[in-house]
């Protein structure tokens, strides 16, 4: 074949297979006798840009038809749960942030509720604490439908929306390094509370970002509402009702894009959610375009969430007060990141050897938790992410599994793909938003 | 289980300071007792009612920190799943997750955990099987709830239970050639011994352990 450099074929039991690798596809398939087989295999992936990290999918083809979808995961996979086992509960704060990476804070949080509720303190968590919560959750979530809205622009061919999406996370992404000192994978949310309170720059910083937003999701919605390409390649496509959504366990934006009002902040309520007052966006169509309208719309939500937050912020604690299991540290920013505070550092070096055993013990050692096992559900970004912890006493987590949303969902890729065009399978994969950190973890 | 043993041949905890009052007591939960109060009597009810072999199928009920669990038999689970989301007083429509867990201690050492939600009356249940590591068989719930596929998949994977009945049991987070399920606790974490600053970390598993 002349564009051998290109696709290299080999002939192996099941037929011919190409490795494509570049150049023309028309000249790849010319070489392929049409009449030899009317079926085709392609394997997307997993190194392909429209799949959101490494997610492979294999796609039998009829012409342009897929026929059959199937997925393969896990080559993220890092054992993060098999690693939190040798770790201190609190450790696992900074283990669980890296799995969902676009949603770092509701890891953290659903973790911590987990371990809260496993030591039996959620009462004593602090209104501050609990507020600072709300308002990295939502901030979070508006960052995360961010990044969706910019990649699934991209993918669908509106290249504009990436570079406005990716501004205004990168906005957010500032917020939160002013408050813990990262960008991503803070480790902020911590049981007990949160790491650090939040300055006073951060909040100058988020009224900035509340007076900016809404006329920027104004700005994407003009953008591409009403986009004759875009509306071609999201209304109609990849739909999923509700039943099918439930069946395949489908949570989040995707399951009320389908019509079913389920957002658990609102019908199982946790950090004291049921005390905001905000909506549950809705659509009826269950396609692409009504879940782009659905994150457009809670986008909006969280702004107004934010808002109420930052107003009910009052001075106070952002830890629990029992010394057997509050952090002892003062952390504070220096130039080379979080660390401990040089006061905390001279009184416990300098002053007080009791403090200093204190410190020794519960940073090395670590507090223990009862033995018991609980559930923690939470509403992600992507839907119910929930911590299932299991504790034997000790002071290390005897198991941690996370149900992520991204794992569950993408098993809806085949029923939503097949029978479909194959350039539809990418608008209805983007539309699930799986992040496949979290996927395989 | 071993007392684990940690660097400079420390047993146990370690803990020569006197500090040892982090620990928090609270006693074992034994099976709960009726009337179990709240719509937890309810749904027990219900089940009862509505699934004939009940008194085959539930080998505990527990109630801890608000959270009901039912523990099955492990042949049962299909037919007590489809029950619980078939019936109109119970209507777990939705299986939130299924994992494993591997308490090694025991002679029924592996866990299966089960996650239902009922979006009807907003009320979660947990429901447990318990197989031995020689006999790791359990009817699979993919026919009750299709998103439970790749969670039981994941399971297989990390702690080698076997779904029967499941229609394509593979592995989905490890290659598929591995050898052995790591989530199970006599499976190592592994690792190799880092240098930081002339000193030599050791991994995390071998380094002085707590209890």
């Amino acid at each position: 074949m002349s564009n051998a450099g290109y696709a290299q074929e080999r002939e192996t039991t099941e037929g011919k297979v190409f490795t494509v690798t570049g150049g023309d596809w028309d000249s790849i398939v010319s070489g392929v006798d049409p009449m030899h087989d009317e079926r085709i295999v392609v394997n997307m992936g997993p190194q392909h840009p429209s799949t959101h990290g490494v997610l492979r999918l294999v796609l039998e083809m009829e012409g342009e038809t897929v026929t059959e979808a199937r997925l393969v995961v896990g080559y993220l996979h890092t054992g993060i749960e098999k690693n939190m086992e040798y770790r201190t509960w609190t450790q696992g704060s900074t283990f669980v942030t890296r799995m969902d990476y676009l949603a770092p804070i509701f890891n953290e949080t659903a973790y911590s509720l987990a371990v809260e509720k496993l030591l039996g303190i959620e009462d004593q968590i602090t209104d501050r604490a609990n507020t600072i919560r709300v308002l990295m959750m939502e901030l979070n979530r508006i960052s995360s439908h961010l990044v969706w809205l910019a990649t699934t622009g991209m993918e669908l061919g509106a290249l504009s929306m990436m570079i406005y999406g990716f501004r205004e996370r990168e906005f957010i992404l500032d917020i939160f390094e002013m408050i813990t000192g990262l960008r991503m994978n803070m480790a902020y949310v911590r049981p007990g509370g949160v790491a650090q309170d939040v300055p006073d720059t951060a909040i100058a910083k988020i009224r900035e970002f509340l007076d900016f937003m809404p006329k920027r999701i104004k700005e994407y919605e003009d953008l591409l509402s009403g986009q004759p390409i875009w509306t071609a390649r999201t209304k109609g496509v990849a739909v999923l009702d509700v039943t099918g959504c439930v069946a395949l366990g489908v949570t989040g934006p995707v399951l009320r894009s389908s019509g079913l009002a389920w957002d658990l902040r609102k019908t199982m309520p946790y950090c004291g959610y049921e005390t905001y007052d905000f909506e549950v966006p809705t659509q009826p169509e269950g396609d692409v375009y009504a879940r782009y309208l659905v994150r457009l719309a809670e986008m909006r939500e969280s702004l107004k969430i934010i808002e109420q937050a930052l107003d009910r912020l009052k001075p106070g604690r952002i830890m629990v007060e029992d010394r057997k299991i509050a952090w002892p540290a003062q952390l504070a920013l220096g130039n080379d990141g979080l660390g401990n505070s040089l006061e905390h550092v001279a009184h416990i070096m300098g002053q007080s050897m009791e403090s200093l055993i204190h410190h020794f013990k519960l940073v090395t050692e670590g507090f223990r938790v009862p033995p018991g096992q609980v559930y923690v559900p939470i509403e992600g970004p992507r839907g119910e992410l929930g911590a299932h912890v299991i504790s034997d006493g000790g002071t290390r987590p005897f198991r941690v599994h996370m149900r992520e949303p991204s794992f569950v969902n993408l098993q809806a890729i085949p029923a939503m793909a097949e029978g479909g065009l194959l350039a539809d399978v990418i608008a209805g994969g983007a539309s699930l938003d799986p992040v496949m950190g979290g996927c395989d973890r | 289980m071993t007392q684990p043993e940690g660097l400079f041949g420390v047993t146990g905890t370690g803990d020569t300071s006197g500090m040892g009052g982090l620990v928090r007591n609270r006693p074992v939960q034994l099976d709960a007792a009726r009337p179990y109060g709240g719509w937890y009597d309810e749904v027990v009810d219900a089940l009862e009612e509505a699934y004939p072999g009940f008194s085959d199928a539930i080998e505990r009920v527990v109630i801890d920190r608000g959270e009901l669990t039912l523990h099955i038999v492990p042949a049962k689970i299909a037919e007590v799943c489809q029950i619980l989301r078939d019936d109109m007083s119970l209507r777990y429509e939705l299986c939130s997750s299924v994992s494993g867990v591997d308490y090694i201690a025991e002679e029924r050492r592996l866990h299966v955990v089960y996650h239902l939600t009922s979006m009807t009356y907003r009320r979660r249940i947990r429901l447990e099987c318990a197989v031995t590591a020689a006999e790791p068989h359990l009817p699979s719930v993919t026919t009750v709830y299709p998103t439970a596929d790749w969670q039981e998949r994941e399971t297989y994977d990390m702690f080698g239970v076997i779904f029967d009945g499941h229609p394509n049991l593979t592995r989905i987070l490890m290659p598929d050639d591995w050898d052995g399920h790591p989530q199970r606790k006599d499976y190592p974490l592994g690792g190799v011994p880092v240098e930081y600053k002339g000193a030599e970390i050791p991994p995390p598993d071998s380094r002085r352990a707590y209890r």
